[in-house]
């Protein structure tokens, strides 16, 4: 079979679900999400945001994050002796004790997938709000789609809560700045996730691209 | 050649790229042939390459480690009155011996709940996707959707760890250390985690006609 250039830049309606790889048609102006008839994948979603308000999202989250890792989380008092830690503490804490692997975990899934993901989002954003593309985009969309469920900051802020429930027995517990920019990090990046338009980047590519 | 379902994109040539998700055009329906996308420039192939081989691989290891991840302990305190080690499960019974119950709850659904859930519901998509079964399709995607939504959170015990193993640093008083178990955990979570993402969830329907389709 050859490969067809024609078609390949297309907004065609059809599509393939990528669950099912059912052959269908998607409607032509889409407002909602779309489902796959067969087996429901999300296969359109409704409009997101558009770049501008995704980076200005990104930015806010940026901030909130630089808060939650340089700010205590939690803070421990028992006769006088206090101590406290951040995330970035905790891996230097298991790196102390020879658990390297457990370490890199929390390091990567915590802090550096994370911090990569937004950096990598605003590395992107910002070119294309002015009209540029950025250069590597393809290269960085897909970074960005591999990091994502490898970020895992709303997981950590329940196993904050675990552990102050756990350690409220011991000892006088003292939530910190970190904990509360934690609140704020999971809600900002849920919502910059669930509104964050794929599909309308791409699209502003290759826009940029053919003017270019 | 494979035979693809006659209303699957790929038995028309047109194969989905993972990363831009454009509908491209096949080169060559031999497995393991790949072609670019046009757009973005990624690899597309009509489904993903050696799915069910590298899903076994990593679900096989997540197996091997699920035993010490859960036997070993995860957790080391020294106190005054001596050392203490925990697993997993014995830090669910302390959670609810102390009466937080709805955080035991929580705790046992994603540490021990969940990694096994995950580990029996992959060994249950690899086998009927081996044996071509036609059995429920829109239910096991269903199920596969959900295996990939909850797989970090089974993470949650690697970090209540790392907290308190920062925290109750109190020389004299108490001090935890991290044990062997928390390392076959994290193990766990990423291996399955792997395994869940080289899994093609389109092998569920490819011994799918499109006659069976109006009866599932």
């Amino acid at each position: 079979m050859m490969s067809n250039r024609k078609n390949s830049t297309h907004h065609h309606a059809k599509t393939a679900c990528h669950e099912c790889d059912l052959l269908q048609v998607l409607p032509v102006a889409v407002t909602q999400n779309v489902v796959c008839c067969r087996c429901g994948a999300l296969l359109h979603r409704a409009p997101g945001d558009q770049p501008q308000t995704s980076l200005a999202l990104v930015l806010a989250t940026l901030f909130v994050f630089a808060l939650a890792n340089v700010f205590p989380v939690v803070g421990l008092e028992v006769g006088g002796v206090r101590t406290a830690t951040t995330l970035l503490g905790t891996v230097s804490q298991l790196m102390h004790q020879d658990m390297l692997p457990v370490a890199m975990l929390v390091l990567f899934t915590g802090v550096l997938l994370p911090g990569i993901e937004l950096l990598a989002l605003l590395y992107l954003l910002l070119p294309l709000t002015l009209g540029r593309v950025p250069h590597g985009f393809p290269r960085v969309m897909r970074a960005i789609q591999m990091l994502h469920p490898w970020g895992m900051v709303e997981v950590f802020l329940l196993g904050v809560l675990v552990s102050l429930v756990k350690l409220a027995h011991l000892a006088q517990v003292h939530p910190g700045i970190g904990l509360w920019s934690f609140f704020v990090l999971i809600v900002l990046l849920a919502t910059s996730a669930s509104r964050f338009d794929a599909a309308l980047l791409w699209e502003r590519y290759e826009a940029c691209r053919a003017i270019r | 050649m494979p035979r693809y379902p006659l209303n699957s994109a790929a038995a028309r040539g047109w194969w989905h790229c993972h990363a831009c998700g454009l509908l491209c055009r096949g080169v060559d329906e031999r497995p393991g042939t790949a072609a670019v996308c046009p757009r973005c420039g990624a690899e597309v192939r009509a489904r993903k390459k050696r799915s069910v081989e590298y899903a076994w691989a990593f679900l096989l290891a997540a197996i091997i480690c699920y035993l010490p991840a859960n036997l070993l302990p995860i957790m080391e305190t020294v106190m005054l009155s001596g050392t203490q080690s925990d697993t997993i499960m014995s830090g669910v019974v302390f959670l609810w011996q102390s009466g937080s119950w709805p955080l035991a709850l929580v705790v046992f659904i994603a540490s021990v709940l969940v990694p096994l859930l995950k580990i029996l519901a992959m060994l249950l998509l690899l086998v009927t996707v081996q044996c071509r079964s036609r059995w429920a399709p829109r239910q096991r995607t269903r199920l596969y959707r959900l295996l990939e939504a909850i797989g970090p959170w089974s993470m949650l015990d690697i970090y209540v760890v790392a907290l308190l193993v920062s925290l109750v640093q109190l020389q004299s008083l108490a001090s935890i250390k991290a044990g062997p178990g928390a390392m076959a955990f994290g193990a766990v979570v990423v291996l399955t985690m792997l395994s869940a993402m080289c899994f093609d969830p389109r092998l569920i329907w490819d011994p799918i006609e499109v006659n069976d389709d109006r009866q599932a």
